[in-house]
């Protein structure tokens, strides 16, 4: 089997290889666990950091344009490539913040890598679904995994509930979607993406049903309002690093398939899921700016926060142009790196071992801690989209998208809602710089320090070299149309 | 442009050159007694220094020439977005008002700030970095990064440094500044669809449909208002000033608002000529009104520096309407203005600090006969006072009179209830002046105040010189600006003359 007859029944199996090398080396970390037991979590979580890198290096190295295989069913373009890295670096980045969970004598469970890689798996089948069969795949594959992530921390009450709680929702998400997916399938006699717009011409009343309910699926991994209402729950309970994960990777697989299936199968009915797109979004920005206000425990505010970007992220895809994904791509980027450096400091928050999660436990960092509170600081102003921070420039290439395409009231409902979400933000940095401190929290971990100070530069310094992530971001939005 | 080729970006120095000393003072560590005292000298040789080099500016600058000087151009964010900076003789007067005062809020915070000094350095240092950009930036996007950068510093030098209710004073200005400049954010965006570049001196040239230009302006006017402040939308500044540390309130007086103004001039009368004769009415009236309601207002206070800040947006009432003028009296008037009120009120907010270091109150009625134990600090204060008032011979008089003689030419009415409004800004500035300096000292807690130090006095003198030497002699500004002015007049009196054309049958 050499690099010209690598194909199974017909088809070229190179362009799915990294995925392929990503769910091989999950096995064999699986047997490697196995066989050496709970002692090996440390050296199985480090192969699994490992085995991404390895796979993001294969993804970049495949041959340039757009391969298809399995008959239209599974795409690789720029759009792909952008989104699977990025989904690899939340993953890798999510297990680098896991790494002192895992080295707790009683959670010592090396399914964790596995469970993360077998996800991760999941995430790039859905960001290269070219059909509904693939598309419900990668979802499924995607979603059991994190099921049992969010439950992983198995002594404690919260996190089961949570993860117990993700999965009874889900399932009925997905339930959703399959039913959608099958009336879509009715109406069009076929699940392939290019042929339901070829036959979906003028649309009619039982495909934008069908439309309706596939959207209503994603619309909850994306945890868009008004499917939104798992995400605070889920994120409170999961173990923190989990949370992480859940705030990063799933959301740039969600998104993209999000992406992908609005512009690729259904152009001619934009109107329609335009509409849909347009209520999702500003319903989620406003609530997710208004319902943060209230919230006294740090994950629960994030889990807001996470609620109101995706919103954000929407607005560039109601758009529905090439700047409109231009603009989803390089705000997924630009909030992956945010919420990465975010998690790592709210997994820094620990005085005397015991995590210290409420809001109010900022208070006074400044004092104690200034560097941690400094560029938290920033990454909440960036939260916030306040130049000249990352956040800023994410938050204009959407409004510019949605300038351009006449959507006029969304534009002003989205930046009015950012300003209300500025408000949890500030009160956050109010705490840490105005307040009397609480006393010092533990010393920062080194892989968490490596994060932090990552992200910290990303966000401080994007402004002065943008280039890169944006031209990247236009590469990748172009080859979808 | 042969006059002003400087082979090196002399604009990016002076922009980043605080950002460097914020850098060295988070590089000298430690935060004892010593370590405070490097932060505080780092700061000031920094800001000194950012002064000389801006001074540069001044001397290889050609006023004769109306456009932009001292170019810079990078391509920055892709398509038609570029780091762009220069300056015209509209910035070049704001640019250095900035360097020119940050030393002496540096000076003027040297003992009344103990905690946290290093941060609170670092913080201005950025700050005066994020001003300067703000006007000298040729690139919408540019400019609003720069414009609303500056909220992250002086949030923190309210809510860190400042008084008892520094949280409600700090969030009012961060969020309704934000508020107003949201909306701009998408206003840059649509003129960037409808032009294809954010590129300042090309957006003048661009010709932007009417529709776009009415909303375009309400959008930039939000803004602008908000940081100005006009009236109805200045209720921030009272709170900000009162509860910002003196060098913050200082700032907050002497440069932030004159961005709302610069904004005007910069972007509202070029970009948008058939817009701003529309709303001519509207903003007439409102400059009106705060000229004599914020007046009214200030009459009423008994915290010395919610009074000055009610002179402010009074002040800045005479600005909007001689910019709205549109003619050159008014125009110039209003750059004038700015700059006098920037060196007026920052001085006037250095005096009340300095009774402020003493007492540690800002009751007017705490106050009350300080000449017979503050003869120095007496004198100083009344030629602010005065200035305020915009007594013949100070520079206040200079800004105050021609933009009301650009007024007249445009509105009688509002030139009348403009110069009613002079008459009420004497009643509260010699009415203040009366209560705290005038009178017998009587209060016990007064006995054995102290007059100027050696470092007060540096601070003041050279503004109060400035202030005689702006009233006496204004060429130097006025010849400064004069050139871009006149082009500014023209091309808007040319604009506006095309489409009253158009508009006949």
């Amino acid at each position: 089997m050499n690099d010209m007859t690598f194909e199974m029944a017909g088809y070229s199996l190179l362009p799915i290889l990294p995925e392929l090398v990503l769910a091989a080396g999950a096995m064999v970390l699986l047997m490697l666990g196995a066989f050496r037991g709970p002692q090996a979590t440390g050296l199985v979580t480090t192969l699994a950091v490992v085995l991404l890198i390895v796979t993001g290096g294969l993804i970049v190295t495949l041959p340039a344009g757009k391969l298809v295989t399995f008959g239209g069913s599974f795409i690789v373009d720029d759009f792909a490539r952008f989104l699977k890295i990025l989904a690899l670096i939340g993953s890798g980045v999510t297990l680098i913040l896991s790494t002192e969970f895992l080295a707790d004598q009683s959670r010592r469970i090396f399914e964790y890598a596995i469970l993360v890689i077998l996800s991760t798996v999941g995430m790039m089948i859905l960001i290269s679904a070219g059909d509904l069969i693939m598309l419900y795949l990668g979802l499924e594959l995607m979603s059991l995994a994190l099921y049992v992530v969010a439950a992983s921390h198995r002594d404690n009450a919260k996190s089961t509930e949570a993860g117990l709680k993700y999965f009874v929702l889900g399932a009925l998400s997905s339930g959703m979607l399959l039913y959608g997916a099958s009336l879509i399938y009715g109406f069009t006699g076929t699940v392939n993406f290019a042929g339901i717009a070829a036959v979906a011409k003028g649309g009619n009343i039982g495909l934008v049903f069908g439309l309706v309910f596939l959207l209503a699926g994603l619309c909850f991994k994306v945890s868009a309002v008004p499917f939104h209402m798992w995400t605070p729950d889920v994120y409170e309970g999961a173990p923190t690093p989990v949370t992480a994960f859940f705030a990063s990777a799933p959301k740039v697989a969600a998104i993209a398939v999000f992406t992908r299936v609005a512009l690729t199968a259904f152009p001619s009915v934009a109107a329609q899921w335009q509409q849909i797109v347009v209520f999702v979004a500003i319903a989620s920005m406003v609530l997710g700016s208004f319902a943060a206000i209230g919230q006294s425990n740090i994950k629960r505010l994030m889990a807001y926060s996470s609620i109101g970007h995706m919103g954000f992220a929407l607005v560039g895809l109601a758009a529905g142009t090439v700047e409109g994904v231009q603009g989803v791509l390089v705000y997924i980027a630009i909030y992956v790196a945010m919420t990465l450096g975010t998690f790592a400091v709210i997994l820094t928050m620990k005085r005397n071992g015991q995590p210290a999660e409420t809001v109010a436990d900022f208070a006074g960092l400044s004092r104690t801690n200034p560097m941690l509170a400094f560029i938290f600081a920033m990454l909440l102003f960036s939260l916030a989209g306040i130049p000249p921070l990352a956040g800023f420039f994410a938050k204009f290439y959407v409004f510019v998208a949605a300038i351009k395409a006449g959507l006029f009231t969304l534009a002003v409902v989205g930046v009015l809602a950012s300003v209300v979400g500025t408000y949890y933000y500030l009160m956050i940095i109010k705490l840490m710089y105005f307040d009397e401190p609480k006393g010092a929290v533990d010393p920062m971990r080194i892989e968490l320090r490596a994060v932090l100070a990552v992200s910290g530069l990303l966000v401080i310094l994007f402004f002065v070299y943008p280039g890169p992530l944006v031209s990247a971001a236009t590469t990748a939005a172009k080859s979808l149309f | 442009m042969t006059a002003s080729v400087v082979t090196w970006p002399i604009l990016s120095v002076v922009t980043f050159l605080p950002v460097l000393g914020a850098i060295l003072i988070y590089l000298s560590r430690g935060d004892d007694e010593a370590a405070r005292g490097n932060a505080r000298w780092i700061a000031l040789w920094t800001t000194v220094i950012t002064f000389g080099v801006s001074l540069i500016l001044v001397l290889r600058f050609d006023a004769a020439m109306p456009g932009f000087q001292f170019v810079e151009k990078v391509d920055w964010l892709a398509n038609g977005i570029s780091y762009h900076m220069g300056v015209d003789g509209i910035s070049l007067p704001f640019v250095i008002l900035t360097t020119a005062l940050m030393p002496f809020c540096i000076v003027a915070s040297w003992k009344s700030i103990t905690l946290r000094v290093r941060e609170y350095m670092m913080a201005f240092l950025f700050l005066e970095a994020l001003m300067i950009g703000t006007f000298s930036a040729l690139d919408l996007v540019l400019f609003y990064l720069f414009f609303e950068g500056g909220l992250i510093p002086m949030f923190l030098i309210i809510g860190v440094w400042g008084g008892p209710r520094r949280v409600y004073a700090s969030f009012k200005f961060f969020l309704y500044t934000l508020l107003g400049s949201v909306l701009m954010l998408l206003a840059i965006m649509a003129l960037y669809l409808n032009a294809g570049t954010t590129d300042i001196p090309t957006l003048m040239q661009t010709a932007v449909p009417r529709n776009l230009q009415i909303w375009a302006w309400l959008a930039f006017f939000a803004s602008f208002a908000v940081k100005m402040p006009m009236w109805p939308v200045h209720t921030w500044l009272p709170d900000a000033h009162v509860e910002a540390p003196t060098a913050g309130s200082v700032v907050l007086a002497a440069i932030l608002l004159k961005m709302g103004g610069y904004g005007f001039l910069r972007f509202s009368l070029p970009m948008f000529p058939e817009a701003s004769i529309y709303f001519t009415p509207l903003m007439f009236a409102l400059s009106a009104i705060a000229i004599i309601y914020t007046s009214l207002v200030a009459l009423m206070q008994e915290d010395i520096k919610k009074l000055i800040a009610y002179s402010s947006v009074a002040h800045m009432g005479f600005v909007t309407m001689g910019i709205f003028a549109g003619n050159t009296q008014g125009v110039a008037g209003s750059v004038f203005q700015m700059i006098s009120h920037g060196v007026v009120s920052g001085a006037l907010f250095l005096c009340v600090g300095i009774v402020y270091d003493r007492m540690h109150t800002r009751e007017i009625a705490a106050y009350g006969g300080l000449v017979n134990r503050m003869p120095l600090y007496a004198v100083t204060f009344m030629v602010f006072t005065m200035a305020n008032v915009g007594l013949p011979g100070t520079s206040g008089f200079v800004g105050e009179f021609m933009t009301l003689l650009g007024t007249f030419k445009a509105s009688v009415t509002t030139a009348t209830f403009a110069t009613l409004g002079v008459i009420l800004s004497a009643a509260y500035a010699l009415w203040l002046y009366r209560k705290v300096v005038f009178g017998k000292l009587t209060k016990p807690s007064l006995a054995s105040i102290k007059d100027l130090t050696l470092r007060e006095s540096l601070t003041l003198v050279p503004l109060l010189i400035l202030t005689i030497l702006l009233g006496i002699y204004p060429k130097p500004v006025l010849d400064m600006s004069a050139a871009s002015i006149q082009q500014l007049v023209t091309n808007y009196s040319t604009a506006i003359s095309a489409v009253k054309a158009a508009a006949l049958p």
